[in-house]
């Protein structure tokens, strides 16, 4: 559950190289978004730095006196930001504030015998790495999965080591969000380790079966899944469509504040998502995130309807057209009052009818039209081998005649052509304009109020799973509540 | 607004039983920038708030993967917080929905300015450093600070007084008394329970200046002179912003090298002297009450007895304070102490107690204090009530007991912290932070923080410093205090003790915009502005709710000869009665406006031919009593010296007449 903040920082020197190469990974559920050693071994930008620790045969992590030009400096060598510059080095004072100084500056470092980090390092709340098994289960309450995609619930950085493995069992994650031994026993599992801008439809097809597995098991009544929020909509519909009639719910859940702030979402969301997994009557894929601003209220959305509509806010996440499927408020859950239109099934224990279809073809582009498009952008698709076009038109859902021709290409030559609204709100409708019925004439489909997003990601699960022949049939009927069958007017 | 913390250092000399303390100074001052420090919001004073939301902090982990004790605490307090935010002076930044924007440049080249006037050491690169607060008072759970320069000096009274460092840091929320301030708060839900803080957003992110000095050994009087003159250096980079309740000092004492106490909330620099005087006192009663623990031979790891739930007796008490805090889900905790017996009310100097610092502690909590054995029967709770505990909890005539009753979630926690607080006592002087009342007396309020709160602003990058941009810098280094003196005595003219009042004072700019814009004499304002308001302020008056626009307003219409100079006081106590709304109302109740100059004519005449016998025995000799007369009717209302002038020329007049 990596933020949007945290990324902009540190997408270079996050972890995850170090995480394939670590043993702990299975039970890893929240790794640190640092990596320390590495940053200085690898990378040659800071040949530098390196050479002026191994004159002085120091390390990060030393307890060190640095003498300069006109100071002497007494504090802990601290690993430097990748895209920093070269010129300096950090080190973190005894009051715990840290400076840059100048490596041209620096006359010499001795190691200092004041033994700074046992002073404070407190050994009893290190994370260690434990045992898996749920030395907290109770059997009165429900029994969840929680399957982590990448991001951070709880992350923290030890300078001393060289970049932690905070390896998170179900008692360390009770541990840090105590809240939540009161709602459900839960088994973490590492699936990926991912930013969400990373995530491709192959992750997807990784999902589903993942899940699926834990579905079938039949030993949880919910299952999480912990995803960055950038793309979370794109796997929450991606989910919807490969995991049909599941018999429980799946709840994705994020964070849009990252976890070593006091003030991170993360908790309240994971609270909020395992109150909804445990306690639903219905079951389905949702995504579980802040309703407003406050730590209070947890929206559930459906995984199809659901839009990430504010880069930095709580509260980002946005049903569309519709209000969220449910509330969470405490340890209650609120159905919407328009929940009688979606289709969703109760919770039940048989698997009779439970589809997975996990599947996902990209050779799909998803095109936005804007003034000045150019049209062969549409040729350059019919050439690269794109099986479908999912066009974002302007309005109802149209696009300027000139493309026409293309488009005719397009559909000649046996690629489905769709057509959603980059209005984001509201129903496409190809009727009213003659551009429209002209766009219905050359064989655009119109997906009237699916998001284009969730379009995009039905039309690769289309195409992955079935005949050619089917795929206009299945694209224009409600497989996971991608239509809405009215809007209403609040 | 500026604010001043002040952190001292108490140490023991060689020679025992006597105290010589050392004390540092923390300077906390407000810069007066255009926007706060990493966003784009305007520095906006007492603006409504428009809109409200809730927060939960837990705490988190240091970079070196420990957690603050301070930050425990408090979490195990709070449960949710508050924020009142306004659309004046907030954005998502403050709300903590939107990652920072880079650090106030503005502000930045002010605190380097700054250090180098102070001879510091400016640090190679700035790192932005999170502290970890979550008393709710940073909707981020932690406040941003970045260390600028080290080791300057500055000399006071000819003596040298190290710089240990100074940071620039953003300002936190301000706690809101939902009372006071409920007129200010619109589009609210009412839905709070007692225990949620509330803070209102528009005082977050204003950049302030922190200067740490090193420990100064010398009187409180020194001391406070110390914080004055660097109150001084940086009001004369005219800067900084001034203002009552904007100044925050606080105290950091230790003894003998022991643990650091650190007091918050020190207001005004009077205090400061006041503050020393207690806490010597008290750290040296708690050294005593240690030594005493220690010749008792009380074992720091066997006084603990049993801990028991006597809620079930304490039903029956008649005590009212006892039923009271039954009230509610609450519960009564004992807690025994072996061998304790008068040890909570043992007292090395007056108000110096064990048991008082224990009541402190459970205080902080939220609870109303705590009973100890050592001051029952008291409080309704009666002898027999006190055998009859004696029995239960199986206590012999030298052990104590501590009672506690409060909200059953929260009696393990202060119970803990009870026998925490208990056991620190053996060693004597405990770390923590206290806050400060107006007579220098300190109460407990959370655990000293430490380094372990400290943790890189991961959403901003390193700021490096280059030579020119210091070099461009030292060339508005502030004037020394006194030479700004000297140009403001000359600026105007002054005299000097008009012109280091009016400097020291916060109404500094709104004197400079009231000779700028108007013709008064600039002594004249300056002693309505600093010797009229310490009188109104004696006499008990709150000065602080006069705004600067209304003051303006009232001395513009000064100088329109709308109202006249004596009738200048006579307005101000009418604003701080609260007997009209604005200023214009209060002069239209003067009556001063209609008070014509033939309106005036007409009166001195009246009272002329009403007094014409006297007038005709003393001759001129009846301008005394004639003015008496006429000011007894316009007073207030038109300036003495003009109706003085006006009364001569009448008189005059008269006499040549008669």
């Amino acid at each position: 559950m990596n933020t949007c903040y945290h990324k902009t920082n540190f997408t270079k020197i996050a972890s995850r190289d170090f995480i394939k190469d670590n043993k702990s990974t299975h039970n890893l559920l929240i790794y640190t978004l640092y990596k320390v050693i590495e940053i200085l071994s690898n990378d040659e930008n800071h040949t530098k730095l390196k050479e002026l620790f191994s004159r002085f045969n120091v390390n990060l992590g030393d307890s060190v006196i640095i003498e300069t030009d006109n100071a002497k400096h007494e504090g802990i060598l601290i690993p430097r930001y990748e895209y920093a510059d070269v010129n300096h080095l950090v080190l973190k004072l005894k009051n715990g504030y840290n400076i840059g100084i100048n490596l041209g500056k620096i006359k010499n470092i001795k190691k200092s015998l004041d033994k700074l980090d046992q002073i404070i390092i407190d050994p009893n709340v290190n994370f260690t790495e434990g045992d898996k098994s749920r030395d907290y289960a109770d059997s009165q309450l429900s029994n969840l999965s929680l399957l982590s995609t990448g991001g951070t619930i709880s992350s923290k950085i030890d300078y001393r080591t060289g970049g932690v493995m905070p390896a998170l069992t179900a008692k360390e994650l009770n541990d840090s969000i105590p809240e939540l031994k009161k709602i459900a026993n839960i088994d973490p599992e590492v699936v990926l380790s991912e930013y969400s801008e990373n995530i491709r439809p192959e992750h997807w097809t990784l999902m589903t079966k993942r899940i699926a597995d834990n579905v079938l098991s039949g030993k949880y009544d919910g299952i999480i899944i912990s995803h960055g929020t950038d793309t979370m909509h794109y796997t929450a519909a991606a989910l919807s469509f490969a995991l049909q009639n599941l018999p429980i719910p799946v709840v994705l859940v994020g964070a849009q504040r990252s976890s070593d702030r006091p003030s991170s979402d993360a908790s309240t969301n994971l609270i909020g998502a395992c109150t909804f997994a445990s306690k639903s009557k219905f079951a389905g894929v949702f995504v579980a995130m802040h309703h407003t601003l406050s730590d209070e209220v947890i929206a559930c959305h459906v995984g199809t309807r659901v839009r990430k509509n504010h880069t930095s806010r709580r509260d980002a996440f946005h049903s569309i057209d519709i209000s969220p499927f449910a509330l969470v408020r405490k340890d209650q859950i609120e159905l919407c009052e328009q929940f009688t239109d979606l289709k969703f099934n109760e919770r039940c224990t048989n698997l009779e009818n439970f589809i997975v279809r996990s599947n996902f073809d990209d050779k799909v582009m998803l095109l936005k039209f804007y003034p000045g498009f150019d049209c062969n952008i549409i040729d350059y698709c019919v050439q690269k081998g794109s099986r479908a076009i999912v066009l974002e038109g302007t309005g109802l859902g149209h696009i300027n005649k000139e493309c026409f021709e293309q488009i005719q290409t397009a559909v000649k030559n046996g690629i489905f052509v769709f057509m959603t609204s980059q209005c984001i709100w509201g129903k496409t409708s190809l009727t009213v304009y003659d551009t429209g019925r002209d766009l219905l004439e050359i064989g655009v489909i119109p997906l009237s109020n699916t998001t284009s997003e969730t379009a995009l990601v039905k039309v690769m699960w289309c195409l992955g799973n079935f005949e050619d022949k089917e795929v206009a049939k299945i694209m224009t009927s409600n497989i996971a509540n991608e239509f809405t069958n009215r809007i209403i007017t609040a | 607004m500026g604010f001043c913390s002040i952190v001292i250092a108490l140490v023991n000399n060689d020679a025992p039983n006597q105290n010589k303390h050392k004390v540092g100074l923390e300077i906390h001052q407000q810069l007066d920038s255009n926007n706060k420090l990493f966003c784009n919001c305007k520095i906006v004073d007492s603006p409504e708030y428009d809109f409200t939301f809730k927060r939960i902090l837990h705490p988190t982990q240091s970079e070196m993967g420990s957690y603050d004790q301070a930050a425990v605490f408090e979490s195990k307090k709070i449960k949710t917080v508050k924020y009142l935010s306004s659309k004046n002076s907030n954005c998502l930044i403050e709300s903590d929905e939107e990652p920072p924007e880079m650090v106030n440049t503005e502000a930045l080249d002010l605190v380097l300015t700054i250090s180098l006037a102070l001879h510091c050491t400016i640090e190679d690169e700035l790192h932005v450093m999170r502290k970890i607060v979550i008393d709710g008072s940073n909707t981020t759970g932690f406040q941003r600070t970045i260390l600028v320069a080290r080791n300057g000096y500055l000399d006071v009274d000819g003596v040298r007084v190290g710089i240990q460092s100074i940071c620039l840091e953003e300002d936190a929320a301000r706690i809101i008394n939902e009372q006071k301030d409920a007129a200010r708060i619109i589009n609210e839900q009412k839905d709070d329970t007692v225990d949620t803080k509330i803070f209102a957003l528009d005082r977050l992110g204003i950049p302030l200046i922190e200067i740490a000095l090193d420990p100064i050994s010398n009187t409180p009087m020194f001391v406070t002179n110390v914080a004055q003159t660097i109150g001084r250096l940086l009001r004369a980079t005219k800067k900084v912003t001034r203002g009552l309740g904007s100044i925050r000092q606080d105290v950091n004492i230790s003894t003998n090298g022991g643990a650091v106490v650190e007091v918050k909330g020190v207001q005004q620099l009077s205090q400061l002297a006041l503050v020393i005087e207690y806490e010597t006192k008290r750290q040296d009663g708690l050294n005593q009450i240690a030594q005493e623990l220690h010749n008792r031979k009380i074992h720091e790891s066997a006084f603990i007895g049993n801990i028991i739930d006597v809620t079930d007796f304490m039903q029956q008490s008649n005590s009212k304070i006892v039923k009271k805090i039954l009230s509610g889900d609450s519960r009564f905790m004992a807690l025994v102490l072996r061998e304790f017996h008068g040890m909570l009310s043992f007292e090395p100097y007056q108000g110096i107690r064990l048991g008082k610092e224990l009541g402190e502690v459970a205080k902080s909590y939220g609870i109303g204090g705590i009973f100890h054995s050592d001051e029952l029967p008291n409080y309704g709770i009666t002898g027999e009530d006190v055998k009859s505990l004696a029995s239960i909890l199986k206590v012999d005539k030298n052990d104590a007991f501590v009672l506690v009753g409060g909200p059953s979630v929260l009696l393990n926690s202060v119970i803990s912290e009870l026998t925490n607080r208990i056991k620190k006592a053996f060693s004597g002087v405990v770390a923590e932070t206290r806050s400060v009342r107006l007579d220098g007396v300190t109460v407990f309020s959370r655990p000293r923080p430490g380094s372990s709160r400290m943790y890189p602003e991961t959403d901003i990058p390193y700021i490096s410093i280059n030579e020119n941009r210091l070099k461009e810098l030292s060339k508005h280094i502030p004037l020394p205090w006194n030479e700004v003196i000297d140009q403001l005595c000359k600026k105007y003219p002054i005299n000097r003790t008009l012109a280091e009042n009016i400097f020291d004072s916060q109404y500094f700019s709104l004197f400079e915009k009231i000779a700028r814009h108007t013709s008064i004499n600039p002594s004249f304002i300056i002693s309505k502005l600093t010797e009229d308001f310490v009188r109104l302020e004696r006499q008990g008056y709150d000065c602080s709710i006069l705004t600067q626009n209304d003051l303006f307003y009232l001395f513009e219409q000064l100088d329109k000869s709308r109202i006249s100079k004596e009738s200048i006081p006579i307005i101000l106590e009418k604003l701080l009665r609260n007997e009209g709304s604005s200023v214009n109302e209060i002069i239209g109740t003067l009556g001063s406006e209609g008070f014509t100059e033939d309106d005036i004519d007409g009166i001195i005449k009246k009272v002329i031919e009403e007094n014409h016998k006297i007038i005709s025995q003393k001759g001129m000799d009846s301008i005394g009593l004639l003015m008496g007369r006429c000011m007894s009717i316009l007073r207030g209302k038109v300036d003495g010296e003009k109706i003085n002038k006006q009364l001569v020329t009448r008189l005059t007049e008269h006499l040549n007449k008669s």
